[in-house]
């Protein structure tokens, strides 16, 4: 399989990197918006989960029909999700693949001491086996830098 | 009858990129069996590899999440619609908290080659290596108790090359020990367990430091005895010291690699890790006294701790390592009989008195009372009148019986014990009968009830109290003590 490319604006991955660093030592998580294997626009979503938000981050349902929503209305495609590993390397977890979806690109920020550091983006395999890592790629396009931060 | 079904992003791949499809059943187990025929792709995604719906995957009849309805059966007709919305959810592994602690590899004592050659199948497994079989020599464990857990737990721990192996006990060794507690032999009997213990696992490995501290674990002394540990290892077999030694782990923040057994059955886990749970968060109060047969009451399959005692020590060295998936939030139970393993999901309870995040218990407590064991009471002369008057000692029945008292003596143990000793004239009824055969008693005689030792047949005679028997007696110390005291010829077990 031929490796993926994922595409996001410069102010795509900087509002990443900050909502990381201002949930730390929680993990922060929200949607992926664009289109093309294009990342136009991040959403930031609550974080939900009931098990301890340091180490896990869960998108209930209700938001993730928004988010959805929102891609519509923006003449997009949902592409993904991102989430942090705070304090640790930014690499996929047993859980997150237990719990991946296929098709969508899964952004992982580490957030090392509230920094936040190395950003990755992973694919789930057909057969649910592991992840295949793809590459990020920033776009200086300066047309670009219109895409909106995160959204609260 | 078609419903329609709105598909999520992710999984528009599997139905021709297509948002909504068509697809019959009445309830939504048939509609979703029916879609991933149609659209065979979706299966994996949407079933876990037992057959059920995977816990991420929502399923909406309209607006309203089946799981509030009647979960797979909720009946569905053409007019509803009929969505799939992901939960999306991931995390760091809990592996990752445990990795992330263990100690750097420079500051880690180099091996002998004498060791090379001994661990040699562990260095070549890449898992442990070099590396990890330093890191199990500068580890140092803490088994409680020198039993059936214990046995071979310390067993394959010393010769897996844990550095440095702590064992609690206060007991000498009994022949009835010898079923299932590998570390002790027939020439053992009568030795500390502590003593025999030492012996064998030096014979097995002399290359490791084994401490042994003969003692009973108690408030006072435990968390001075787990100080210079890792990770404790919980063989006990009682409640008491099972909720010390969790709560010891807790308050020192040392992983509790836990195990329990009972006739056919094993449980195993680890508790008290940074973020996961502890046997609190399970358990926060214990079971009433005497409602939990203890092993030396209900038995134990001789084989059983090995299976479980060899798990407890499997997760130590995991945890030591730093590999693979602890059983950290699971909870495992064994049935020897039917040959299975279940697993139990266990969370970290917010409200748990010991590990929650407004602890009550914040210093070992009296854990006998807290269990609702007294403590025991002084050895009393056996001639002595016995100061209970709902009790009776072995000896006073003797002379009871010898001075033709007519007393009816109600044996309340199983029909395989009473196959082993008994008290002549006695009469079985098991106590899990009593409430539907007491009847055959007479609510005006003098009825004496007896088990083992004497926890299930003060549950009787409570029983027997309650619904209006007037003279009800306990044996104390059961037909142990009949035998110890009274008739030595038979056999004890």
């Amino acid at each position: 399989m031929t490796e993926r490319r994922l595409t996001i604006d410069p102010s795509v991955d900087a509002a990443i990197r900050r909502h990381g660093e201002e949930t730390f030592p929680h993990e922060c998580c929200g949607a992926l918006i664009g289109s093309g294997g294009r990342v136009a626009e991040v959403f930031a979503l609550p974080n939900t989960t009931e098990e301890g938000p340091r180490r896990r981050f869960l998108v209930r349902a209700s938001d993730y029909r928004l988010a959805e929503q929102r891609a519509s209305e923006r003449h997009g495609e949902l592409l993904g999700f991102y989430h942090s590993h705070p304090d640790h390397p930014a690499r996929p977890s047993q859980f997150d693949l237990d719990h991946a979806w296929p098709t969508f690109a899964y952004i992982i920020v580490s957030v090392m001491s509230g920094r936040a550091g190395d950003m990755t983006v992973w694919y789930l395999k057909h057969d649910r086996s592991a992840f295949d890592e793809g590459t990020l790629h920033g776009d200086h396009n300066p047309d670009s830098h219109t895409a909106p931060a995160v959204h609260r | 009858m078609a419903t329609t079904i709105l598909i999520p992003t992710p999984l528009r791949p599997f139905t021709d990129k297509k948002d909504a499809v068509q697809a019959e059943g009445q309830t939504i187990g048939e509609l979703l069996a029916d879609l991933t025929t149609r659209h065979a792709g979706l299966k994996a995604h949407l079933y876990n590899d037992q057959g059920k719906l995977r816990s991420f995957v929502n399923v909406y009849v309209n607006d309203e999440d089946i799981r509030y309805l009647q979960k797979e059966q909720t009946p569905v007709s053409a007019a509803d619609t009929v969505s799939i919305i992901p939960s999306v959810a991931g995390g760091i592994d809990l592996v990752e908290e445990v990795r992330k602690e263990a100690q750097p590899a420079a500051d880690l004592p180099t091996l002998t080659n004498d060791e090379v050659k001994r661990y040699s199948r562990h260095l070549i497994m890449p898992e442990v290596g070099v590396d990890g079989q330093r890191k199990l020599k500068a580890a140092k464990v803490l088994c409680i108790g020198a039993g059936g857990l214990g046995s071979p737990a310390a067993l394959y721990l010393a010769a897996a090359g844990v550095g440095r192996l702590g064992i609690v006990d206060f007991d000498a060794v009994d022949v009835s020990n010898l079923q299932r507690q590998v570390l002790h032999s027939t020439a053992d009997i009568g030795r500390p367990k502590l003593t025999s213990a030492k012996e064998k696992l030096h014979a097995l490995n002399p290359e490791i430091q084994i401490d042994t501290f003969e003692t009973a674990l108690t408030s006072e002394n435990a968390l001075r005895l787990f100080e210079p540990y890792d990770v404790i290892l919980d063989g006990t077999d009682n409640f008491p010291t099972r909720y010390l030694v969790n709560d010891a782990c807790v308050l020192l923040g040392k992983p509790n690699a836990y195990g329990s057994i009972f006739r056919f059955e094993g449980q195993a886990s680890v508790f008290a890790t940074k973020d996961g749970p502890c046997y609190r968060c399970l358990y926060p109060e214990p079971p009433p006294p005497g409602l939990v047969p203890s092993c030396a009451e209900g038995g134990v399959l001789g084989v059983l701790p090995g299976l479980i005692g060899v798990i407890q020590a499997t997760e130590a060295i995991k945890l030591i390592l730093g590999v693979g998936e602890p059983l950290i939030g699971r909870f495992l139970i064994y049935d020897a009989l039917r040959m299975r393993f279940r697993e139990l999901k266990l969370k970290k309870d917010p409200d748990c008195p010991v590990c929650g995040t407004h602890p009550t218990v914040t210093k070992l407590i009296d854990y006998e009372q807290f269990c609702g064991v007294m403590p025991a009471a002084p050895e009393q002369p056996a001639v002595s009148q016995n100061a209970n008057p709902l009790e009776i000692t072995a000896v006073e029945l003797k002379q009871r019986l010898d001075r033709g008292d007519k007393l009816r003596i109600v044996d309340v143990r199983e029909p395989n014990e009473y196959q082993i000793n008994r008290i002549p004239g006695s009469e079985l009824i098991p106590l899990g009968d009593i409430p539907k055969r007491y009847g055959e008693l007479n609510p005006e005689e003098e009825i004496v009830v007896q088990c083992k030792m004497g926890g299930r047949s003060a549950k009787a005679a409570d029983f027997l109290r309650s619904v209006g028997f007037k003279h009800v007696l306990n044996l104390k110390g059961g037909i142990l003590d009949w035998v110890d005291k009274v008739d030595p010829s038979q056999p004890k077990y």
